[in-house]
């Protein structure tokens, strides 16, 4: 991999920047060049909210993601406002409980990931990101648990590190799919 | 020879451009006699505003800031912040600078409770650019902006800036003086004296609002304007102290 | 690498601030930058320093003006409206020669315009940022490390020559995260300022901190004594950065975000073939002028890639004297150029031979 561009998508409160966030700590701790730019407004009230994520061995030159190799979209509109935009060959990885559709593009790789119904499920209602994080990592055949942890410690506070296992349990699931 | 009188230090010995019969020159040296008394000459900062007074900054000895119409308070502020423990500020305002173009900051400065003291000329109009209508303006009064008369109906009513800042549960001190008279001019000094004081046992915002004269743009004799005072402008703006929060907590225990 | 962490370009600003030894903030709420304000109310009780909320731009910028006075290094931070009323306090901090840092993250604009990224502050910020004659010096970073290494510098420059710096940021280096580190930032201690109203301690005449001069050939030579130092300035300050610039044909000229967006095109012409190069104004008052004459030399035409109206445009073809021509690539209203439309300009120039 040179460069990954990626596109993380969804409503406020499904912790789409926090997904993003991660991704581009993982690949700072993995010696990538990284960036993170979110959409910033009203719009990250209850809206959607979205955020693009670097992750390169190249200096980052535009932060921002236009035609991302990797979409994550997790509502519907996401998907639709997003979908049209993936790079031939790209892959997109859809939370296919809240999006009933399916992609209708053949020249990308998709993944329908039950995300927020396992994240019930398995009682972490709010780690439906986190599942789809996991898919995500196995996809790009990053899942390396030493550079998740660390990761990991990077965006969950102190305060909260009780968070710590449950979000690597959540990745797990998701690689599992 | 015994000395009978003589300049504070900490006002400079350079002539004022004040008119005469102007009461500028009056409270100036109140403020310096105070600066002397309590011997905080070394690290006082004055900050002057934009108004007859702009060249205050001439006038006293201490370290002074001239500062953006109306932005006094906020400056001080800024002053008083940076060095909260030496730094003694006061600003001096006239009516234009304080409650009209400067309102926001004088409110807030009082919200805040900033630990500074601010010396407040009210006299019933803009000096320096040559008689136009205060915010002070008295109902009725002829200035060059109101020829027909303050119309109350048109242009508002003048703001009493003592009785409004004394809703605010931010401030410390505020009170209204003059000093038309010896016996004002005492009390003038000692209302100034425990603005100063309060700064320095850290009790927070003191105004005190001085009513002055102003014989050039009233168009009166000094003796005359010193009479309008009395006659014109306490009954509208009584004397008072309208706030004490320390003497106030000192009579409830 | 192992010490680097990611930050906001916010709140690169403000750890920069605080490792350049400010520990006065006064600011109020404006999106896209309160970050800065946030990081400064979180930080600054815990060191001894001064975050203040103030009641207003108007006030903040005179706060500002009061701890300058003082000798002590201080700033605030808005984004592009909050700027405008900023500027009466900025005309008086440079009439009073007073140093500060002063930050715009830029929105576009006018009037309230919207929260979006923006380039549109840029003549304010180089002309006129208010009334009089006076410069400010400015900084246009362009990655979230530079954020806070010129926001140390600008706390520098300020000190060393009596003036405000400004950052010019805009929405997207303000709310974007990459890895910073500021270990290795090297803070000059702040110049003696024998000129500050810090108290007399009875120990010397007393400072005056004062903009107004009503004798016309007084405030004459304090203009020209000024200009002096804005000379030393354009002399010694300007700052940029060229990007495969030796054997270019066309060069494109931008700052901040325009530059990161530009970097993709480039490199996607290069591998086309066209020869095209950057030159990156890093200082954008005072303007790099040398560099830009001298590449006036060797391209056959130019290309200002700006979130503009074109306002940048001006200074290249004023440091060219129009020897080659320059074209404007540009979005607006918080619009931001794509690499395509960069490559589209740059090819079209291609097209004409280089002159476009």
């Amino acid at each position: 991999m040179s460069t990954k561009q990626m596109l993380f998508s969804g409503f406020g409160g499904q912790g789409i920047l926090f997904a993003g966030k991660f991704i581009a700590y993982k690949g700072l701790i993995d010696e990538k060049q990284v960036s993170w730019l979110p959409s910033y407004g009203p719009e990250m009230r209850g809206g959607t909210a979205s955020c693009s994520v670097i992750v390169s061995d190249e200096p980052v030159g535009s932060p921002i993601v236009s035609a991302p190799d990797v979409l994550i979209a997790m509502n519907l509109p996401s998907l639709d406002k997003f979908e049209s935009s993936v790079v031939p060959g790209g892959m997109i990885i859809a939370d296919s409980t809240l999006i009933e559709r399916q992609v209708a593009r053949d020249d990308v790789k998709v993944f329908y990931i039950p995300a927020t119904k396992l994240a019930s499920e398995n009682g972490m209602p709010t780690l439906a990101n986190m599942i789809i994080v996991g898919k995500l990592l196995k996809e790009l055949g990053d899942f390396n648990e030493e550079s998740i942890n660390a990761a990991l410690k990077k965006v969950i506070s102190a305060k909260h590190a009780d968070m710590m296992e449950i979000n690597v349990k959540a990745m797990s699931i998701g690689a599992n799919c | 020879m015994a000395v009978v009188f003589e300049k504070p230090h900490a006002l400079a010995d350079v002539p004022m451009h004040y008119c005469p019969g102007c009461t500028h020159g009056i409270v100036h040296r109140l403020v310096a006699e105070v600066i002397d008394e309590l011997g905080i000459e070394g690290r006082t900062i004055g900050v002057a505003p934009v108004g007859c007074s702009v060249m205050a900054y001439n006038y006293f000895n201490c370290d002074m800031i001239e500062a953006a119409h109306g932005r006094a308070p906020a400056v001080a502020t800024g002053v008083k912040r940076a060095n909260p423990t030496e730094h003694v500020v006061f600003t001096y305002q006239g009516d234009g600078d304080l409650a009209s173009i400067g309102m926001a900051e004088t409110v807030h400065a009082a919200a805040r409770n900033e630990n500074i003291t601010i010396i407040f000329i009210n006299n019933a109009i803009y000096g320096m650019t040559g008689g136009q209508m205060a915010p002070t303006s008295l109902p009725g009064q002829v200035t060059q902006t109101s020829p027909y008369g303050r119309d109350v109906k048109a242009c508002g009513f003048p703001i009493k800036v003592c009785e409004m800042l004394s809703e605010l549960d931010g401030p410390e001190y505020l009170a209204r003086v003059t000093v038309n008279s010896v016996k004002n001019v005492n009390n003038a000094k000692k209302a100034i004296k425990k603005a100063f004081q309060n700064q320095l046992d850290g009790k927070g915002f003191s105004l005190v609002e001085v009513l002055s004269s102003c014989p050039t743009n009233w168009g009166m004799t000094p003796q005359k304007a010193l009479q309008w005072i009395d006659e014109k402008m306490i009954p509208y703006y009584p004397l008072g102290v309208y706030k004490d929060r320390s003497a106030k907590e000192e009579e409830t225990k | 690498m192992a010490d680097k962490v990611l930050m906001k370009g916010n709140e690169a600003i403000a750890e920069a601030a605080l490792h350049a030894g400010c520990r006065h903030y006064f600011g109020y709420p404006i999106t896209p930058q309160t970050e800065i304000a946030a990081y400064m109310a979180k930080r600054m009780p815990k060191i001894g320093g001064t975050f203040l909320q103030a009641e207003s731009e108007i006030a903040a910028i005179n706060m500002v003006y009061g701890v300058a006075s003082a000798g002590y290094r201080v700033m605030t931070s808005s984004s592009s409206p909050g700027i405008s009323l900023k500027g009466e306090g900025l005309s008086y901090l440079a009439g009073s020669d007073l140093p500060a840092l002063v930050v715009n993250v830029q929105r576009g604009g006018p009037g309230l315009g919207g929260i979006q990224p923006s380039q549109s502050d840029y003549f304010q910020a180089t002309r006129g940022a208010g009334h009089g004659d006076f410069h400010m010096i400015v900084l246009a970073p362009a990655s979230v490390q530079e954020m806070a290494e010129l926001t140390v510098k600008g706390f520098e420059l300020a000190d060393t020559y009596r003036m405000t710096s400004m950052i010019l940021a805009d929405g997207t280096m303000g709310q974007m995260m990459e890895p910073v580190s500021l270990e290795d930032l090297e803070v000059k201690p702040a110049p003696e300022k024998p000129w500050a109203t810090n108290g007399t301690k009875l120990a010397r005449p007393h400072n005056i901190v004062n903009s107004l001069s009503l004798v016309p050939d007084e405030l004459e030579q304090l203009n020209f004594a000024r200009y002096e130092r804005y000379r030393a300035v354009e002399e010694n300050e300007a700052m940029y950065e060229e990007y495969m610039m030796e054997d270019a044909e066309i060069c494109i000229a931008a700052f901040g975000i325009a530059a990161r967006v530009s970097k993709n095109a480039i490199n996607e012409a290069r591998r086309r073939g066209i020869k095209v190069g950057m030159i990156r104004p890093i200082t954008l008052w005072p303007f790099p002028k040398a560099v830009f004459r001298r590449a006036a030399d060797q391209v056959k035409s130019m290309i200002s890639v700006e979130l503009s109206m074109g306002q940048m445009i001006e200074d290249v073809r004023l440091a060219t004297e129009c020897r080659v021509p320059v074209t404007l690539c540009n979005r607006v209203g918080g619009m931001i150029p794509s690499p395509e439309q960069v490559l589209e300009a740059i090819e079209n120039a291609a097209k004409n031979g280089g002159a476009n």
